[in-house]
């Protein structure tokens, strides 16, 4: 087990060089740069900034003075917000987006979770209808749409939430309410549907069949002998949902105003601003691989027919 | 054996039908059957002839909805299982009557341990610790001839070879001292070297533990083998019921027949093709009030497609479904 993780480790350092290298060259392909604007800069000044930014290299060298940076840690300067370098916009923002998104996942997981055993259990009754249906209604209906509602209802009329802010605000963790609960609605709807139809599967095995035979309780039955095979494709769900989730969502965080990374994605993109979407980009895939890691140890525990040698 | 004292288990007209979009299917439509102590009952028919709803329907496993027992009893001890509330029917599952299934590869739980699954049965029913539950375990283990049981009780079903977990499901269902033993289809999903073995346990213990058996199986040589008496099944029905040495000896249904000559037999030099029951078994649905074998049958009356043969005692202990050997009995 133990080399097996070594070795899992290991193998992140070139997967992640090749979604560097190929995000590095895709970005420099796109048209447009940094500095291009509706006002065109003079020659010269364009040429002194691309000369500060090193980009009147060959794009190779920039590649290579790009990985050097990034092995020691540096994300380098930011292409756009002149304050401050990438580094200090993720490390700020990233912090507040796992927050808003560790919460709403455990909204999403203890729900669905639940919701979808219960639907499976209430097969074809109002339970289950009533359930799914709720669970389509947070699969369809945008973030844009819920989150404006629910601050309509609930901060506007009712009076008992703030519309917006965050938590170093004056309204103090009140704020994560609304975000999180929008923000875990999809979520929650996939986990109940996942949960539901594999729950339904392993319900109708033979394994199933055979503890019924031995005349176990259906709670005996349900918990010991079902939910652990029924867990596995929600497990491998949550591996790429927990990276999504955590790394913001830009919609969450415009409607809320959460000082989150999710607008980093959507802007630097928009200005062009190369490092500042490279830095969004590795961080994210540093999360995914270790999420994705994460999620096969998980199932090793799960499942005794899977081990790591 | 007439003696009824040693009998176990009673079933009565039991009746089985699963709702379906296009109608209702009648699964099992009638089937009576009585077991005595220490026997072995055979219930014998192509797929779909309700051979494994009707064992279903002795333990009330059959998933609802669809499915549904719509008529019958099955006594077991006096009591009428069928109407037992769903408690008293949880004892009686996997402690007096058990069941062992058609794959073994499927029916024990991938995520749990060979211990974990046979411990929770004897402690359920057995009035035991956990650790007397596992030497008893063990001890079953032994019996069943898994090697080395003490080591191997904590592996997992997926270290177990077909052959092996199918003995451990053995080991399981007769944990608690059964008095009947269901075997669904126990030997088709395995090798035919294995096969041999897997029945040769299941006769010797339950001789050695004195449980009645009512082992299901498309395979006449199981029957042949293994059977002191034997039902054959088609479309929901009974429509022969013998001794094993009777049966194979002479007979009455043609559809026993049909499926006796079309058993491949090494004794018998031939260069012909093997002997085919033509046609397909019917659709359950709406099947009309006839006998429902009259269209693959050679010797089919007039009156085979106007009305249902009942199961009729025509020699002591025999009972067939057939217009052919009515009429004699009408006769006399």
């Amino acid at each position: 087990m133990t080399k097996y993780i070594i070795r899992r480790l290991l193998g992140m350092i070139p997967t992640l060089l090749i979604i560097i290298t190929i995000s590095f060259f895709i970005i420099r392909i796109a048209p447009g740069g940094p500095f291009d604007s509706e006002r065109s800069l003079p020659e010269q000044v364009l040429q002194n900034i691309e000369a500060k930014y090193h980009l009147d290299e060959p794009v190779i060298v920039q590649y290579g003075r790009y990985l050097f940076d990034v092995l020691r840690g540096d994300l380098g300067p930011s292409y756009r917000y002149q304050d401050h370098d990438v580094n200090f916009y993720i490390f700020t923002s990233l912090p507040n987006s796992i927050i808003l998104g560790i919460i709403a996942l455990t909204i999403a997981i203890v729900f669905g979770i639940s919701a979808g055993m219960l639907s499976a259990v209430r097969q074809n009754t109002w339970v289950d209808y009533t359930t799914m249906s709720f669970a389509i209604v947070g699969i369809s209906v945008p973030l844009f749409v819920i989150g404006p509602v629910l601050q309509w209802i609930f901060a506007m009329n009712l009076g008992w939430l703030p519309t917006s802010g965050w938590i170093d605000g004056d309204y103090g963790l009140k704020t994560l309410i609304l975000p999180s609960i929008t923000l875990s609605l999809g979520y929650f709807a996939n986990i109940a549907r996942l949960m539901r139809s594999s729950m339904l599967e392993t319900l109708r095995s033979d394994y199933i069949r055979t503890a019924k035979a031995k005349g176990l309780k259906n709670s005996v039955i349900l918990f010991k002998h079902t939910l652990k095979g029924a867990l596995l494709p929600v497990v491998s769900y949550l591996g790429p949902a927990f990276a999504g989730i955590i790394t913001g969502s830009v919609v969450v965080e415009q409607i809320f105003r959460v000082p989150g990374l999710g607008k980093f994605f959507v802007q630097s993109s928009f200005n062009r601003d190369y490092t500042l979407i490279m830095g969004v980009v590795i961080v994210y895939s540093v999360i995914l691989i270790i999420m994705n890691f994460i999620v096969d140890i998980i199932y090793s525990f799960l499942d005794p027919r899977i081990s790591y040698k | 054996m007439e003696n009824n004292k040693d009998k176990v288990l009673e079933v009565k007209g039991l009746q089985t039908y699963f709702k379906t979009d296009s109608g209702v299917v009648k699964a099992v439509d009638g089937v009576s059957f009585d077991l005595y102590r220490g026997e072995t009952l055979g219930i014998v028919g192509e797929s779909g002839c309700g051979k494994s709803v009707t064992n279903l329907s002795i333990m009330k496993l059959i998933p609802s909805p669809p499915g549904k027992i719509v008529g019958g009893e099955v006594i077991f001890k006096g009591e009428n299982i069928i109407a037992l509330p769903e408690e008293r029917l949880r004892s009686i599952r996997g402690n007096s009557i058990s069941m062992i299934f058609q794959d073994p590869m499927t029916s024990l739980n991938p995520f749990l341990k060979i211990s974990t699954q046979m411990v929770e049965t004897i402690v359920l029913h057995q009035d035991m610790s956990k650790s007397e539950a596992k030497k008893k375990a063990i001890e079953m283990l032994t019996l069943v001839g898994i090697p080395a049981p003490e080591k191997r009780i904590d592996s997992y079903p997926h270290q177990f070879s077909g052959g092996m977990r199918q003995r451990v499901m053995i080991a399981m269902a007769l944990s608690c001292n059964a008095d009947v033993l269901i075997a669904d289809e126990p030997t088709t999903a395995l090798d035919v070297t294995i096969q041999a073995q897997i029945l040769e346990l299941i006769d010797e213990l339950s001789k050695k533990l004195n449980t009645a058996v009512i082992m299901i199986t498309h395979d006449l040589g199981v029957v042949a083998g293994m059977c002191d008496k034997v039902c054959v099944m088609y479309a929901g029905r009974i429509v022969e019921k013998a001794l094993t040495e009777d049966l194979f000896g002479k007979p009455f249904h043609p559809y026993t027949s049909g499926l006796i000559q079309s058993v491949p037999r090494l004794d018998h030099a031939t260069q012909e093709k093997l002997f085919s029951i033509e046609g397909q078994p019917p659709n359950l649905i709406d099947l009309p009030d006839c006998c429902p074998f009259h269209p693959r049958c050679h010797k089919a009356m007039d009156i085979c497609r106007s009305k249902y043969p009942k199961l009729t005692e025509v020699e002591p202990g025999r009972e067939v479904a057939c217009w052919l050997y009515m009429d004699k009995g009408e006769d006399k």
